[in-house]
């Protein structure tokens, strides 16, 4: 087998049996990237050779004999909203085309440690901001699945780039249900870990007190395996926890014993695909066949999430993004009037459609006289369903449900619906707003190809726990082991 | 009419901290450097992020306790928004509704008055700004910015409206400075900005049995304590014309807060475009930053740790050292090291009327001449409660005491350091032990006696002051004699 096509776990072993170099693999993938990237549009920009030199440095350290870290030689792209010192971070934003970040996020600091080579930067909707990768400035992704689909968002280009092999890993973060709904759209499997468990330092905040990196992969293993070197305390972020890792690849093949499946009535209501339906009910059955005990648990309050969430992350988002006032670095207005000009012109200028909307929609819940009714009445709702998530943890280990309500749904069949595409994270907000832990893996395909992705839950820090959980769905099914057409993908770039 | 000025001052005071309040960079006043203390997350750079220096905030609370106030068991971050140059991030991280400390109090005595106790609203912690540079030339130059003040830990502290006369505003703001270096946690250097004042003024006037408030004005940038004075004075009695011609009062509609600067050139206020006139600021709690709880031991541990204020100390000069207000005052006010200074000269020669005349006298004169301060006085503290002591001892007079002062800080200039031991040769070497041999002072007043018949026989015919000759003449012959002892001994004489 090409080594695009192999699992995380063959890649390491490969690489630390000697049959293949970091070189190899890190040419491999880059290849994959030539050849199906014209077509996807998964990245904004990488550097070949930059990754190359960095998967040589990496083959000389093993053959000085030095011990490597866990990801020695494992390619992993890195959504563009995350900072690396000297390499472009650009949100997808025309405000930030220029930016290059003189410091290393956390996480690229762990990816660095653990010997891993980042050989490409993904696209996403402009700061985080969307579900489709259509707000991104520079165009957007296109799901390896049909190219007329939208990979999801706003991680969709780490999310495409997986599904078409250009990397087995990549990193991500969810703001929303930003990794989860377009690992499900791309049939692959992405993760938001607990609040706190990974740090944010580095990652350009869209809505700081939701914003969580993960990892996207192939497999379950994959995942795992990139969570454990992302996770830990970092004191230069103070909402990042400082409690232990646990190994989440040690007993990750071992099946929880007497596990309880929660299933959300309020996730099967109005709005769900019949296809998505089946499919989601198909695993549940599957968790049964497990000797699982499954049992229906209520999340009354879920049905504000949405419209809590559209208070605070815009709220916080248009006072994240009061910093690019073309001043000190991004953006600034060729001419201009005077200092407010400078700002409004600016401003004006780069940001896209979606994310003005976003910092109006803030600007208005933070306003004096506002307050109290919006962003106030928000965070009690966001309370509510914190507590609708401890109750139901009391009597289940996991939640599985949807990760979406639909398939990838067309590029452009919602750009002018902005309502519709928010509805898009209805079962994905809430883990957001609670701060719990989410996954969502591949559970089977809809008649038109499509993946469908099964959206397992779990209370903070299980984030071990819901790994077990999946991988012992994933033991069973063939879903994972799922690609799209990526001769056609490479054939039919050009035309 | 009868008119009564409302003033409360908001007073912005830079914390004395090695580091910013959220990032590691070093706190220092540095405009030749422009932009050479900062980093990604003072720079408000994407993806940075703020943490607490705790440094910072131990030594708010210290201030805090020190100014009487409850401290919060529970505080939190929250960003105030605004668009300028000087603020990277487009807000500033404050406190808005849960300030770490409220209801506080301190006592402002202006000379000859009662003391007046002015509450305190609260005091919180935020981050400075930077600041911006405009080109002053005319030639209309691009604008600078320099952070390297953005995120320095800035405590703003509000009092409530208790002021009533610019010299308590005065007093206020000197007693508040006082206390501040006491504690250590700021320099308070105004003239670098590290103590920045605004205050707000209008009247209460009662006229025709009617009370009317006038307009609340806010004069911004006060950055002396003379200037605070004289913007208040000025403020008082430019808004009472105001109000003689227009009528405007408090709540009339159309009548919000004014903000106006302050020239002291030219000794008036102007009004200026404030910032807040449009402004909503749009707080909301910061979620980059963690809440924090206030435990009761660390609480226990920052009173344990505080250091007899200025208040309470000036107090004690009075009640047990027995010194005047106005001497304890004069110590006191000059900070904490001087009166450090006094308490040891107090001490070493015991008697503190003795040793407050001396120190707020003659060695703050030479610190004046000198321009320096009691840190760089080259007379120790013993050294010169030695000297004194002499004095109480009646070994020395007042006088030679003066004369053997002025000699031991010749020698320090000329670069010997003046210590304890030095005082008794000292005396022996000019001759001004006081001469306690009745004989030698018998004989000497014999001896002028005997040159004055004409002084002896107007003090015999009852003219007290016809002595006085034959005190010099004796005086002059014995150096060391005090003037009080020869005269008590003539008269003795003359009476026998």
């Amino acid at each position: 087998m090409s080594l695009t096509g192999q699992s995380t776990a063959q890649l390491r072993q490969a690489f630390a049996e000697g049959q293949a170099t970091a070189a190899e693999i890190a040419t491999a993938f880059l290849d994959q990237i030539a050849r199906c990237d014209e077509t996807v549009s998964a990245l904004l920009h990488h550097d070949r050779e930059a990754a190359l030199a960095r998967a040589a440095e990496v083959d000389r350290r093993r053959e000085a004999g030095e011990t490597l870290g866990p990801l020695a030689g494992v390619p992993v792209i890195l959504k563009d909203n995350i900072c690396m010192r000297g390499v472009p971070t650009t949100c997808a934003s025309r405000m930030l085309e220029n930016f290059v970040p003189p410091y290393d996020a956390h996480v690229v600091e762990r990816l660095q440690a653990a010997d891993a080579v980042v050989i490409g930067r993904a696209n996403l909707d402009e700061f985080a901001m969307g579900s489709s990768c259509e707000n991104s400035a520079f165009g957007p992704t296109r799901n390896p699945w049909n190219p007329e689909c939208s990979p999801g968002g706003s991680s969709g280009g780490s999310a495409a780039a997986v599904a078409a092999r250009m990397a087995p890993l990549a990193v991500g973060s969810d703001t929303g249900g930003s990794i989860r709904q377009p690992a499900a759209f791309c049939g692959v499997v992405g993760m938001k870990p607990t609040y706190g468990r990974v740090s944010r330092y580095g990652l350009v905040a869209f809505a700081s007190s939701l914003d969580q990196i993960g990892p996207f992969s192939t497999d379950v293993h994959g995942s795992a395996l990139l969570l454990e070197a992302l996770a830990g305390h970092d004191p230069r972020d103070t909402t990042s926890v400082d409690q232990p890792v646990p190994s989440y690849t040690e007993k990750l093949d071992r099946p929880l014993e007497g596990l309880r499946v929660g299933i959300v009535k309020e996730h099967f209501g109005e709005g769900l695909d019949e296809e998505v339906n089946a499919a989601v009910h198909a695993a549940i059955d599957v968790y049964r066949s497990l000797g699982a005990e499954v049992k229906e648990v209520s999340l009354p309050h879920s049905k504000y999430s949405v419209a809590a969430y559209y208070i605070i992350a815009p709220s916080e988002a248009s006072s994240n993004l009061a910093r690019y006032d073309g001043v000190h670095y991004g953006h600034r207005a060729e001419s201009f009037e005077n200092m407010v000009d400078m700002y409004e012109t600016s401003r004006g200028e780069a940001f896209g459609e979606e994310v003005k909307r976003r910092i109006m929609l803030g600007t208005y819940a933070l306003s004096s006289g506002y307050y109290d009714a919006y962003y106030l009445k928000a965070l009690k709702v966001r309370r509510l369903i914190r507590e609708d998530f401890d109750k139901a943890f009391a009597e289940v280990d996991i939640i599985a449900g949807p990760a979406t309500p639909t398939t990838a749904f067309r590029i452009g069949e919602m750009v002018d619906d902005p309502l519709a595409m928010y509805l898009n994270d209805i079962y994905t907000i809430g883990a957001n707003l609670a701060g719990i832990p989410g996954l969502s893996l591949p559970c089977g395909q809809s008649s038109a190809g499509l993946p469908i992705g099964l959206q397992l839950l779990a209370a903070p820090f299980e984030e071990e726990r819901l790994l077990r959980a999946a991988r012992m769905y994933e033991a069973q099914t063939d879903w994972h082991g799922g690609c799209p057409d990526l001769e056609a993908l490479a054939g039919s770039a050009g035309q | 009419m009868n008119v009564t000025p409302i003033v409360g001052l908001e007073v912005h005071v830079q914390l004395l901290t090695q580091s910013k309040l959220f990032c590691g960079c070093v706190n220092r006043f540095n405009p030749d450097e422009p932009n050479t203390q900062t980093c990604p997350v003072c720079l408000g750079m994407p993806g940075s992020l703020p943490v607490m220096n705790r440094e910072a905030f131990r030594l708010a609370v210290t201030t805090a306790t020190a100014l009487n106030c409850e401290i919060a068991r529970f505080t939190k971050w929250d960003r105030k928004q605004y668009y300028y140059p000087d603020l990277p991030k487009g807000y500033q991280i404050s406190q808005y509704d849960l300030p770490f400390s409220h209801d506080g109090w301190m006592d402002v005595k202006v000379e000859d008055e009662d003391p007046v106790r002015v509450r305190i609203l609260r005091v919180h912690l935020e981050e400075d700004a930077g600041k911006n540079i405009h080109d002053e030339s005319g030639r209309g130059a691009d604008s600078q910015v320099d952070l390297n003040r953005a995120g320095t830990p800035l405590l703003e502290i509000v009092s409530q409206p208790d002021i009533r006369t610019a010299a308590q505003a005065r007093v206020y703001l000197e007693e508040l400075h006082l206390l501040l270096t006491y504690l250590g946690v700021s320099d308070c250097n105004m003239q670098e900005g590290s103590l920045r004042c605004d205050a707000n003024v209008n009247l209460h006037i009662e006229q025709n049995g009617e009370k009317i408030a006038t307009p609340i004005v806010e004069v911004k940038n006060l950055n002396s304590f003379r200037g605070v004075e004289a913007a208040i004075e000025y403020e008082i009695g430019r808004q009472q014309r105001e109000f003689e011609k227009t009528g405007r009062k408090l709540g009339d509609p159309g009548v919000e807060k004014e903000t106006r600067g302050w020239n002291a050139d030219r000794g008036v206020s102007f009004a200026q475009r404030g910032k807040e006139e449009a402004s909503d600021y749009r707080y909301f709690p910061d979620p980059d930053l963690v809440p924090i709880v206030v435990t009761e031991e660390e609480l226990e541990e920052i009173r344990s740790a505080q250091c007899e204020l200025p208040a309470a100390r000036r107090d004690r000069f009075q009640k047990e050292l027995g010194l005047s207000e106005y001497d304890a005052s004069v110590i006191i006010n000059q900070g904490a090291e001087f009166a450090g200074y006094f308490e040891t000269v107090a001490s070493t020669c015991g008697d503190a009327k003795q040793a407050a005349n001396w120190v707020s006298q003659d060695v703050l004169r030479e610190l004046n001449e000198r321009k320096v301060g009691i840190d760089e006085f080259p007379l120790p503290a013993d050294v010169l409660g030695t000297l004194l002591q002499r004095i109480v001892a009646g070994e020395i007079t007042v006088k030679s005491g003066r004369e053997l002062f002025a000699v031991l800080l010749e020698e320090a200039d000329g670069g010997t350091v003046p210590a304890v031991d030095r005082i008794d040769p000292l005396i022996d070497e000019k001759g001004l032990r006081v001469v306690k041999d009745t004989g030698a002072l018998d004989a000497a007043i014999d001896s002028a006696l005997a040159d004055s018949p004409k002084a002896v026989e107007d003090f015999r015919a009852g003219k007290q002051q016809a002595i006085g000759p034959v005190i010099g003449k004796v005086m002059k012959q014995l150096k060391g004699a005090d003037a009080k002892a020869v005269r008590e001994r003539i008269i003795e004489r003359l009476s026998e």
